[in-house]
């Protein structure tokens, strides 16, 4: 066990911290594009506050059309893209690019359905006092929505986390590279097995601190 | 208690010292007085394969300082009237004038500034459940741009005054649905309106806290001078606090006038059905042929004028139903009887009851009427 940790322990602790910074950075990026198209799809949706028909079918189309290429398509397909922005198609950082290519529309479906679940009356009586569509969107639907909006955010690291490990195996570096260079293609099933529990562990960990967080910061329960 | 149901509105309203000046001079008075003017309002509602009038041609004028109740059953088109008030619902035809000012050709800017002198409260409170009851105050300030430390004080007072400064750090959720209701009052007054809208601000409640939250909204309509206007379903509402009321049925206004009128002779069929129904229970169960319904004030009551009738005709009548009610603070008998087969002795028996000094209406509509809305 000790020589297993002094063989492959900084290749491991390495590679999770690419991992982590190829996970984070997308989500970061994929959410600055995301929430305006979550916004855009519910203030122009139909009920929206401002409904605009054209606006709609467009976001809504979009989102579909690049949700429906599967990741690993996705990755290959915008290589051209990603050489423009990052200057290579290989590595963590241009892991990034399909990696926000891929979640911002998930994320923008995500923060939709956040939005639309408060309830019409708040945003009734919010209108009712004067209130611009500003003020509806980021003080009344962004913060009633909150602990949703944190849920989803959850989701989507999980969601990109396995994406990255995806990517990894096709020149993307972190821990799904150490996977497949390792444990693949070298037999080592010792390592396979260990970037598992890495990315279980990180998984859980997300997951439970999200949860967490959410239920911190919601008051629509008494107590 | 008549104070405020001509509250006289307005010599000395503050509505009027804002020197409106030599336009408003030349105004009759009653065109003073008028808070809010709805004109020929019309509201359509079409999908692609359905289209439904909420509203036909709907004119009211509703007085500076009226508590103004506008019922209708379920489905008449009061909800909608009442979000036409404040534009949150566009109308389809016709405008509404509040304080002199067509809302109809107001840019959303000016419309959004007008709102802030029109508060809405609503059957499910509407709070903001993530924000405190004292952030929820604070809301419709901090749209205005009040700066937060006097925001803060004057949502403390507000509280203050709906009784609840000891849940100012707590969540809605934490709150009964009275306190809630209580919250969405202090939130309502805090941009200070001239007009509070009530869209069935009780029907979530039981009996005693609504009374305790109509006794509110008639505080709050004397001490702040605030026009009310109350959307409900429930005559014991409009009966309770109104001082005026419009009935609507099917999207038209049936009848309006002085509640007391429309209690002691209701015209319309929709005003009959109403007036006679009285929380759960309702006008269906009284049928039969030559019924009248009568209608008592307090002196009248001290005589047994029922019994002297019967003795003086010695024809039994059936009583129906009894009732008192409180109407703006006069005790009101309610009552309906099922007179004698004998049409001679009926009208003499009509006579005899308006002679001292009762509101008779005849009911024999009553059958046709239970059919139409059980039907």
């Amino acid at each position: 066990m000790a020589d297993f940790f002094e063989e492959y322990g900084t290749l491991l602790a390495e590679n999770t911290g690419i991992t982590l910074y190829m996970v984070f950075a997308s989500t970061l990026i994929a959410y600055v594009i995301g929430i305006p198209m979550g916004i855009g799809l519910v203030v122009t949706a139909k009920d929206g506050l401002h409904p605009n028909r054209i606006v709609y079918r467009i976001l809504d189309v979009t989102v579909n059309i690049i949700r429906s290429i599967p990741f690993l398509i996705l990755l290959i397909l915008i290589m051209p893209l990603t050489k423009v922005i990052v200057g290579k198609t290989y590595g963590p950082s241009a892991t990034v690019v399909p990696l926000v290519m891929s979640a911002a529309p998930f994320i923008a479906r995500m923060v939709e359905s956040s939005l639309l679940e408060v309830d019409h009356g708040v945003i009734e009586a919010a209108q009712s006092m004067g209130a611009n569509d500003r003020v509806i969107v980021f003080k009344v639907m962004m913060k009633e929505a909150r602990t949703s909006l944190i849920t989803g955010a959850t989701i989507a690291l999980a969601t990109i986390l396995g994406y990255s490990a995806m990517a990894g195996t096709v020149g993307g570096g972190g821990l799904g590279n150490v996977a497949i260079q390792y444990g693949y293609y070298r037999y080592q099933t010792p390592v396979m097995i260990a970037t598992v529990v890495l990315l279980v562990a990180m998984v859980q960990i997300m997951q439970a601190a999200g949860m967490k967080l959410g239920k911190a910061l919601d008051h629509r329960t008494s107590g | 208690m008549n104070g405020r149901q001509r509250m006289a509105p307005a010599k000395g309203d503050d509505g009027m010292m804002n020197g409106m000046g030599t336009e408003t001079e030349k105004m009759t008075e009653t065109e003073e007085n008028v808070m809010i003017h709805i004109d020929h309002l019309g509201k359509v509602f079409e999908t692609a394969d359905n289209r439904v009038e909420a509203l036909d041609d709907v004119t009211l004028d509703i007085m500076k300082g009226d508590i103004f109740g506008i019922i209708g059953m379920s489905g008449a088109g009061k909800s909608t009237l009442v979000r036409c008030l404040n534009f949150l619902e566009k109308p389809s035809a016709g405008d509404v004038i509040v304080e002199g000012r067509s809302l109809k050709s107001m840019t959303p800017a000016e419309l959004r500034k007008q709102r802030t002198r029109m508060s809405m409260i609503f059957q499910s409170f509407n709070l903001l459940q993530q924000r405190t009851v004292l952030d929820n105050v604070c809301f419709p300030l901090e749209i205005n741009k009040v700066p937060r430390k006097k925001a803060r004080e004057k949502a403390m007072e507000l509280l203050g005054e709906v009784g609840l400064s000891d849940k100012a750090g707590n969540y809605p959720s934490q709150l009964s649905g009275g306190q809630q209701q209580r919250v969405a009052i202090a939130r309502a007054l805090a941009s200070d309106p001239v007009i509070l809208l009530c869209d069935e601000a009780t029907s979530a409640l039981d009996p005693r806290t609504t009374g305790e939250i109509l006794d509110l909204l008639k505080k709050i309509n004397e001490t702040h001078h605030i026009t009310i206007v109350i959307i409900t379903h429930a005559m014991s509402v409009v009966t309770e606090i109104c001082n005026r009321v419009a009935i609507i049925d099917s999207g038209k206004v049936a009848e309006t006038g002085e509640v007391l009128e429309v209690f002691n002779n209701p015209r319309t069929e929709a005003a009959i059905r109403l007036v006679m129904s009285s929380g759960d229970r309702e006008v269906s169960r009284i049928s039969g042929e030559h019924l009248i319904r009568a209608v008592f004030s307090e002196n009248s009551s001290y005589e047994p004028v029922i019994a002297n009738m019967v003795l003086r005709f010695g024809q039994p009548v059936n009583i129906m139903r009894a009732d008192t009610r409180d109407i703006g603070g006069t005790a009101k008998g309610e009552m309906v009887l099922q007179l004698p087969g004998d049409e001679g002795v009926r009208e003499q028996m009509k006579a005899y009851l308006i002679e001292r000094g009762l509101a008779v209406n005849e009911l024999s509509s009553m059958k046709e009427l239970e059919e139409r809305y059980d039907g």
